[in-house]
């Protein structure tokens, strides 16, 4: 606070002028993340048992869409501490200070309304709760509760970026199934091997960050194990929408070469030596397990439009 | 006396971009109202008493 003869004048800081571009306000929204949860609601509404008018199909993807990014811009606001620390992060509009904490919160909160509302006026309410549970669970259990406490947070967590599939589901049934706790499960196990392999290599930036990813608390060997143990559940139960009569036998076959491929990954992580500093079957499982994801979500789409084309 | 502010050229240009989004954001939200009340109505929309 600067003082002018009788009069206090607040500096340019103080009042908080902001330069933020609206680019700065998307990048709050966690546009990467995002791309996986359009993808996996629209998978999950092309697979969904009925049929959605195609505006509101658009509609729905939007607000699940808005509603992940509302978790996004509320998880930098809360970890925005966190995210100073660590190399991968240190570039987010918070910590760069281009938009300010209070600003984020603000903006995570007005999008997580407008999102649930939206969805639940325009498509239906089971949708908008689940969506509205799923922001919820993100920042406040997975945020502000798991992740700075135990190793687990991740594997409790990753249920909030499982619930994308089954919420583009219940727009178009109004209802959830098996089939649709399927796709939830199928995320749900992909996550720890996931996010296991990045701990790996990223844990000097988890350490000094202060927070207990597995690979800093009970060792390296151990998260190798358990990434091993996840990959194979995944495999297994990544094959079942065929065996429940979601999915055809194209499905079945892509599932397969899929599911083989991220064991194989998993297991090289097993091999990998204690003095391997670089870490790269760790690097290589991180990026095999997002295509797996997105390829084995598209085989579903694949085998969607081949039934549906040998149906017409 | 009132005490102004004086924006810089940047923190000037910086809101008026982010005032443009928020207009284009703003349309469009009319806009998806609009037609999802006309998807949602189906030709009943035009259903009504004179």
């Amino acid at each position: 606070m600067a003082i002018t003869g009788e009069h206090e004048v607040a500096t340019t800081a103080e009042l908080r002028l902001s330069e933020a571009d609206p680019s700065d306000y998307f990048a709050l929204l966690k546009p990467r993340v995002m791309s996986l949860v359009i993808f996996s609601a629209f998978v999950g509404l092309m697979v969904a048992p009925g049929s959605i008018h195609p505006f509101l199909a658009v509609v729905s993807v939007m607000c699940i869409a808005v509603g992940a990014g509302a978790s996004g811009a509320l998880n930098m606001w809360y970890d925005s501490d966190i995210d100073a620390v660590m190399k991968r992060t240190a570039k987010r509009p918070i910590p760069t200070g281009r938009v300010t904490p209070s600003d984020a919160l603000g903006f995570g909160l007005v999008l997580s309304g407008f999102s649930v509302v939206t969805l639940g006026l325009l498509v239906n309410w089971l949708s908008a709760g689940l969506l509205a549970f799923t922001i919820f669970f993100y920042t406040v259990i997975y945020t502000m509760y798991l992740k700075r406490r135990t190793p687990q947070n991740i594997v409790i967590g990753g249920a909030a970026g499982a619930f994308p599939p089954m919420i583009g589901w219940a727009c178009v049934t109004g209802s959830v199934s098996l089939d649709s706790f399927l796709l939830f499960l199928i995320i749900f196990l992909w996550t720890p091997p996931h996010f296991w392999a990045l701990a790996l290599f990223a844990q000097r930036d988890y350490h000094n960050a202060g927070v207990p990813m597995m690979p800093n608390v009970v060792g390296v060997e151990s998260t190798k194990w358990q990434i091993f143990a996840y990959t194979l559940l995944t495999a297994v139960v990544g094959v079942l929408p065929f065996f429940t009569g979601l999915a055809g036998p194209v499905y079945a076959v892509l599932a397969t070469g899929l599911g083989i491929g991220f064991i194989i990954h998993a297991y090289r992580v097993l091999r990998m030596s204690p003095s391997d500093e670089r870490m790269q079957p760790a690097k290589s499982l991180f990026k095999f397990s997002l295509i797996y994801l997105f390829a084995l979500f598209g085989s579903l789409l694949i085998d969607r439009l081949v039934t549906l084309g040998m149906s017409v | 006396m009132i005490e102004q502010v004086t924006l810089t050229e940047e923190q000037r240009k910086a809101r008026r971009r982010r005032s443009i989004a928020l207009a284009i954001v703003l349309a469009a939200l009319v806009a998806l109202f609009y037609v999802a009340t006309v998807v949602k109505f189906g030709p009943a929309i035009l259903d009504r008493p004179l």
